[in-house]
Order: C-alpha cells, then sequence, then structure tokens
C-alpha cells in the first residue's frame, strides 16, 4: 500500500488500489451541480468561489450562505446551475483568443508621446 | 459510405502531453477543462477524495465533546471548528468533482471502506484536554501539509485549499489557547493536558506519511506539482516548530530522543511506530467502526430528508 502525507489531515494511501471512477449505477444526480460566486463587498464583483449541489435555486442560496460566507466573506450570492453555463474551453484558446494577441495598438503603450507632455 | 464529418482530427497525445508538461513547469495552473495524462486525475481525484473524507470524518472526534464544552464560550469556538470541517469536506468534494468525481459516490466508497480517511480520526477523544490537542498538534501538522498545497499544479485544489488554510489556523489558534488556559489551572487539569499531548504526539508525527524511502509515489507527484515537499521534510518542519510551542505551555513530548542538533538546526527524534500506523490507516485502530458507522448513519438516517426536498423541487418546478 503506498501513501503519501498529501491528505492535508494525514497520509491516505494513494495507489492504484484506491478507486477513482464513479460507479454510473450508484452516481445519484438527482440534485444538480450548481457554481456559487460571491460579491465580497460593495464595489467589486462577484467571483466565483466553488459549486454545491442543491435540490432548487433557493436551496443552493441557502447552502451557498452556509458554506462559502461562514466568515463575513460576501454581501451578495449569485447561484447558477453548472449546466447552464456555457464556456468556453481553454482547449480552443488559440482560435477562441488569437485574434486579440496580435493588435497591440489597443493598447495605450503602443503609442509613443513626447516626455514634456502633460495628462497624458 | 459514411456521412462526413464536421468533427475535427483528434489532438495528437504527444502534443497534448507536451503543452501539459510546459504548464507544470511554468508553474501556471491546470484547469478542469485542459488535457490532462489520466494518471494525473486518477491521482487528483484519490487524494482530493480521501483528504475531502478526512475533514468530514475529521468532524467527529471534536464532536463529542460539543455538548460537554465547559463553557458557552467553548461551545460555540467547537461549533465553528467542526462546522468549518465540514465546510473543507464540500470544498474538497467540489473540487473532486471538477475532475468527473460524483460527490455521492465517493462517500458510498468511504462507507464501503475503498477509500481512507486519515488515521488520526481513528484515536478516541478521552478528556477534554484532547481538543486543545487536536487543534495544536492535527490541525498544526494539517497546516503543514497544507500550506504548500495551496501551490499545487491543479487550480481547483490549489483554490480550495487557499481557503482551507486561512481558516486552520483559527483552529490552531484556538487549541493552543485552550491548553493555555488549562495549564494554568488545578495540577489535575495540568496532569490532563500531559495525557492528551502523550497519547497524540506520535499519531500526529504519523500523520505525515511513511518515511520517503517508503513513499513509491511521491517522487510522480512531485513531477507532476501536485506534492511539493517530501513527507520527512514536513515532518522535519513540523518537530521544528512544535519543540518550541511545548516549551511555552510547559508540557514534555513524549519522546525521550528527542535532541537539538546544534549543526543542522533541526531536533532529532526518535523512531515512529510504523506497523501501528499501517495497522490503524488498514482498519484496525480503536475508532475505525464507529467513525464508518456513524457516517453511514448520516447518510442513511437522513435520506428522508434529501428526498423531501427533492420532491418539493420537483412540485415547484412544475
Amino acid at each position: 500500500m503506498s501513501m503519501t502525507s498529501e491528505g492535508g489531515h494525514g497520509a491516505v494511501p494513494t495507489g492504484p488500489e484506491v478507486p477513482v471512477e464513479p460507479k454510473a449505477a450508484t452516481a445519484r444526480r438527482d440534485w444538480p451541480l450548481y457554481e456559487v460566486f460571491v460579491r465580497g463587498k460593495r464595489g467589486i464583483n462577484h467571483v466565483h468561489v466553488g459549486s454545491l449541489h442543491a435540490p432548487d435555486d433557493e436551496m443552493a442560496v441557502h447552502a451557498a450562505r452556509d458554506l462559502y460566507t461562514r466568515r463575513n466573506e460576501g454581501v451578495s450570492i449569485w447561484v447558477v446551475r453548472s449546466a447552464d453555463i456555457t464556456a468556453s474551453s481553454p482547449d480552443e484558446k488559440d482560435p477562441m483568443f488569437a485574434p486579440s494577441g496580435d493588435k497591440v495598438y489597443r493598447h495605450p503603450t503602443f503609442y509613443e508621446i513626447p516626455e514634456n507632455v502633460p495628462h497624458m | 459510405m459514411s456521412a462526413p464529418t464536421l468533427e475535427r482530427p483528434a489532438p495528437d497525445e504527444a502534443a497534448l502531453q507536451e503543452q501539459f508538461d510546459a504548464t507544470v513547469s511554468a508553474e501556471h495552473r491546470i484547469e478542469p477543462r485542459d488535457w490532462m495524462p489520466e494518471g494525473y486525475r486518477k491521482t487528483l481525484v484519490r487524494q482530493i477524495a480521501q483528504h475531502a473524507h478526512s475533514e468530514i470524518i475529521g468532524m467527529q472526534p471534536e464532536g463529542d465533546w460539543l455538548l460537554a464544552a465547559p463553557s458557552l464560550r467553548r461551545k460555540a469556538i467547537l461549533l465553528a471548528k467542526v462546522q468549518d470541517e465540514a465546510g473543507h469536506g464540500l470544498y474538497l468534494y467540489s473540487a473532486a468533482e471538477t475532475l468527473g468525481a460524483d460527490r455521492a459516490d465517493l462517500t458510498d466508497k468511504l462507507i464501503e471502506g475503498r477509500q481512507k480517511y486519515s488515521s488520526i480520526f481513528n484515536y478516541p477523544t478521552l478528556t477534554y484536554a484532547d481538543v486543545g490537542v487536536i487543534g495544536w498538534f492535527v490541525d498544526g501538522a494539517a497546516i503543514c501539509n497544507q500550506v504548500p498545497l495551496c501551490r499545487s499544479s491543479y487550480g481547483p485544489y490549489a483554490r480550495a485549499m487557499i481557503r482551507i488554510c486561512k481558516e486552520e489556523s483559527f483552529h490552531q489558534r484556538q487549541g493552543y489557547e485552550l491548553l493555555m488556559t488549562m495549564v494554568r489551572g488545578t495540577d489535575e487539569q495540568r496532569a490532563m493536558v500531559q495525557d492528551a499531548v502523550d497519547r497524540w504526539w506520535w499519531p500526529s508525527l504519523m500523520m505525515f506519511g511513511p518515511p520517503d524511502d517508503d513513499s513509491p509515489n511521491s517522487a510522480q507527484s512531485m513531477a507532476w506539482g501536485i506534492k511539493r515537499h517530501s513527507n520527512d521534510e514536513l515532518r522535519q518542519r513540523y518537530v521544528d516548530m512544535s519543540v518550541p510551542q511545548a516549551e511555552v505551555l510547559g508540557v514534555t513530548l513524549p519522546d525521550p530522543e528527542l535532541t537539538y542538533d546544534e549543526a543542522s538546526g533541526h531536533y532529532r527524534f526518535g523512531a515512529i511506530d510504523w506497523s501501528e500506523f499501517k495497522r490503524v490507516i488498514s482498519g484496525d485502530g480503536p475508532m475505525n467502526a464507529v467513525r464508518i458507522a456513524r457516517r453511514r448513519a448520516a447518510r442513511d438516517d437522513n435520506a428522508w430528508v434529501r428526498e423531501a426536498a427533492t420532491a418539493y423541487a420537483r412540485k415547484h418546478a412544475s
């Protein structure tokens, strides 16, 4: 049995004898997965903090409050079903984001302005 | 004749591996939808799931003292701590799910004994001083293990660890403060603290896992940026931190061979009984059966609550 210390609270077996694949038959996905976003304080954006399972939207907000704001971490919570998020995949990063890569003229530093021009 | 397909050609695995290796070696994070080697994914699921299980089972030893805490202040603190452990478990299950694992299935694997949790939680909390010593030793050792994991190569795991580490510091400090209070009390209270120290010290050192020469998977985990320091390195760091803390508290660590080595600047300590560790992790510790039975009861006895919530959600959705 091979062990590592990286079980956080202590060493746990990490060898191939520990199963990791979900059994399709037992997977209970009747509570959907929600992604949770928290606004830390007024004036800043909601930020993704993690996910949880809940039976409906309202319970998801309650659970998010208990799980992600035990120490005043937020003034507002958004939850959204993970399945409802449309994402660009990092795998597609080249075709998706490359067009902005060579447009250096969109940045202010592209333009040379003499040192003696004030307030620019 | 086959229909024309719009599928893009399968990317070349070697190129993907190269991109993955470059991301890891540049200290950038791997994110859920990135390509990753199958072994990397499996190793992370194993580790994160068992870490999550440790947090969840870790609620029990201290939870046993919730109704016997000596004051409202101590009870409020202990409740907050036990609630944090639940939160830590859930942050971690959330990270495991980004790798395709299923939360309920992981719980089943824990209850069936197919996945493990830290051996430390298979020891009983015999006196209230154990609550303090767990905070000081067990959470202190957890911090040693967890702080480097904040830089783990897998993004969701690293982010969960940052949250956990922030909260873990409260756990260690409340434990130490509890013990400070007890050692300022009666002889009987001081004896209770020493007794708890005697029982928890060696199991705490075992939390770091077997010696490096008996830890065959560590090298791969290090190469993947999942693991950052070897078991022995972390153990040494922990001993070096703990000795001066014990001195301030006025307790004796139960190791006659514990001495300061001027040359290296480290404390040398005695041999660890690895046969005990292997016995306990394999299921033969004092509390293994109790811990799993309680987790099973929590799953089964509360099933009706989950079912009722599901039924309510269905009714209101239509």
